[in-house]
């Protein structure tokens, strides 16, 4: 039986904000006495995750999932329930924990923005204490898997978005650690970046099963790397289970773009969504794709023809829409 | 601790070595980044030390001009003693240059203490390590300063050993008290950002007692007296009067004492507020 690495019992989080109404008099009543409300970002979420699983997770912006990372990771002490990740409570923050997890949050960096990111490297070995013959097998591992060669000796600033991202996914994981948290880790990287580091994140969970959380916008991260997915809205769980079941279940539908030599009428091969001259936007079952597919190819001259899964968003949407609580 | 992080001890990499070994390489590395990062700055960094040299220039050649209308001193302080001590002051005010408590609002909202909070070092070595290693880079480029100084000057100069040595000591001794009085100041933005108040009040009071404006020597009785309670003389004067003088080997024995107690003093308010505000910090912020 697989070792659970990370099990959630009924852990949440109250934020205490303030609040006034708009308004000079508002504010100057606020000097005197001020207003608080407490806002729950996660309410009550228990999963666990066994090792060298990869589970995305998923929800809205707003829903609790980076709230939740940050309880996981150490960042912030939980207001009620409890978590083990690896054995530790993680707001313990003990070096034998930060020694074995990572966090990559796709908005913030910790390479050295002046110099080459091989200097950056140094540094995160000297802070993990990793001896050399180790840290450079693994710093060389993660420059191939990267494809990051060209790009280490080239000062962090000089590179662009995606690339600075592979080289801060690469000093992440020098230390080679247990547990990844992954936020957002393809935010505002173009669609063939996206692709190589799915593939990486793939490739390093299977050498090194290490389990991984991941939260993302994008359907194709979710495909390529999760076979289980949690989705949480309103800090509560609404959906923990394999992903093909939340496709299936909640997308069963389809969107097919057509563009063909004429505009015509294509409403008898699915809902039209939307139509600008010969191009038409489509909405079909799933399970009709390849037939409606074969029969526009057959019946039309087609320029050209792509299928594409709803976001993930919209999967979600739907899943809130059905009221499917599975908790 | 779990089966599984038991298994992982095989991948605790660092436990061969020994702690002490460890932070030497940590702060061996933090310092040659920074030095590597200011080094691509290094014309910067010489108009900013070249501007700094104006304020010590102006403190210098008032002094030097009061002193020449008293007869040629101010209480023992001739222009060539006043020229020693502000040529001295310029380098001991670089050594002085530490995280500021104002960075520390932007630290917190940029997410950089965040992605320090979760690495396996007390974010407070990153700040030390860097800003060592930007000290170097800073002595280095002092000197032609001071070269042109002396020219300019004509300081009374004649430290013993003993002297000199002290004072190679007590620069870093000011180094590390005022990064972590600093440290600790700029830790209350944990519990609230409208500080800027409070900083003023300290640099102001630094400014007097510390002897930037003028040797604590001159200062009234009462002053001198207060100064040493307090630990900005340790971060300022205390360097400057144990290369320029007169002090004598006691002074200077008591001087490096009273930095090593303000250290201690440092280290345990450091740590009593980060355990504190980084609980108060991952309540609310993360």
């Amino acid at each position: 039986m697989v070792e659970d690495v990370i099990r959630v019992d009924g852990l949440g989080k109250v934020f205490e904000v303030p609040v006034r109404d708009p308004g000079l008099a508002a504010a100057a009543k606020s000097l005197g006495k001020r207003r608080r409300r407490e806002v729950t970002a996660v309410g009550a979420v228990s999963f666990s995750i066994a090792a060298g699983e990869v589970v995305g997770f998923l929800g809205p912006n707003g829903a609790g999932k980076t709230t939740t990372l940050k309880m996981l990771s150490g960042l912030l002490h939980p207001s009620h329930g409890d978590c083990r990740v690896l054995g530790f409570q993680p707001w313990r923050r003990e070096r034998d924990y930060l020694q074995r997890i990572t966090l990559v949050m796709g908005n913030r960096n910790q390479l050295q923005w002046d110099l080459p990111a091989l200097d950056s490297f140094q540094l995160t070995r000297a802070i993990y204490r990793l001896p050399e013959r180790p840290f450079l097998a693994q710093r060389d591992e993660l420059i191939e898997l990267l494809d990051l060669g060209p790009l280490v000796d080239k000062p962090v600033r000089n590179l662009s978005l995606g690339e600075r991202m592979k080289a801060e996914i690469a000093n992440s994981l020098l230390h080679r650690p247990k547990v990844l948290f992954l936020d957002e880790p393809t935010l505002g990287l173009d669609v063939t970046m996206q692709r190589r580091i799915r593939s990486f994140l793939a490739d390093y969970n299977q050498r090194h099963g290490a389990s991984v959380m991941l939260t993302t916008h994008y359907m194709a991260d979710v495909e390529a790397l999760c076979e289980r997915v949690i989705v949480i809205h309103h800090g509560a769980i609404l959906f923990d289970g394999p992903l093909r079941d939340l496709a299936e279940r909640f997308a069963s539908h389809k969107t097919l773009v057509v563009t063909l030599d004429e505009p015509a009428d294509l409403s008898a091969f699915g809902q039209v969504m939307e139509q600008t001259g010969a191009r038409t936007t489509l909405r079909i079952e799933r399970s009709r794709t390849a037939v409606v597919t074969a029969q526009l190819l057959s019946e039309h001259d087609v320029r050209d023809l792509t299928v594409e899964d709803p976001p993930i968003d919209d999967v979600i949407e739907l899943a809130f829409a059905s009221g499917a609580v599975e908790q | 601790m779990s089966d599984l992080a038991v298994a992982g001890e095989v991948d605790r990499l660092g436990e061969r070595e020994g702690r002490v070994r460890s932070m030497v390489r940590l702060y061996a590395t933090l310092a040659r980044v920074s030095m590597m990062e200011q080094f691509q700055y290094r014309a910067a960094n010489y108009f900013y030390m070249v501007g700094m040299v104006i304020e010590p220039v102006i403190y210098l050649v008032v002094w030097s001009t009061i002193a020449r209308q008293q007869g040629g001193s101010v209480d023992g302080y001739t222009a060539g003693t006043f020229a020693a001590y502000y040529i001295v002051w310029t380098l001991v005010r670089n050594m002085n240059i530490v995280f500021t408590p104002f960075g520390w609002e932007e630290r917190i909202r940029e997410g950089q203490l965040s992605a320090q909070l979760v690495r396996p070092i007390h974010p407070i070595h990153y700040d030390l390590g860097s800003f060592a290693g930007w000290k170097v880079v800073v002595i280095l480029l002092w000197i032609p300063i001071a070269a042109v100084l002396t020219l300019v000057f004509e300081p009374e100069l004649d430290p013993t050993v003993a002297q000199i040595a002290t004072f190679a000591v007590a620069i870093w001794g000011a180094y590390l008290i005022r990064s972590l009085l600093l440290w600790m100041l700029g830790m209350i933005t944990f519990w609230t950002t409208r500080v800027t108040a409070i900083f003023e009040v300290y640099f102001a009071l630094e400014l007097l007692l510390s002897g930037r404006l003028l040797p604590i020597g001159l200062m009234p009785g009462w002053v001198q007296d207060l100064a040493n309670y307090l630990p900005f003389e340790s971060t300022f004067g205390f360097p400057i009067t144990s290369l320029v003088g007169p002090i004598t080997n006691r002074e200077l024995v008591e001087g490096l004492l009273r930095q090593a107690a303000w250290i201690a003093i440092g280290a345990i308010g450091v740590n009593l507020m980060w355990r504190r505000g980084v609980k108060a910090y991952t309540a609310v912020n993360g």
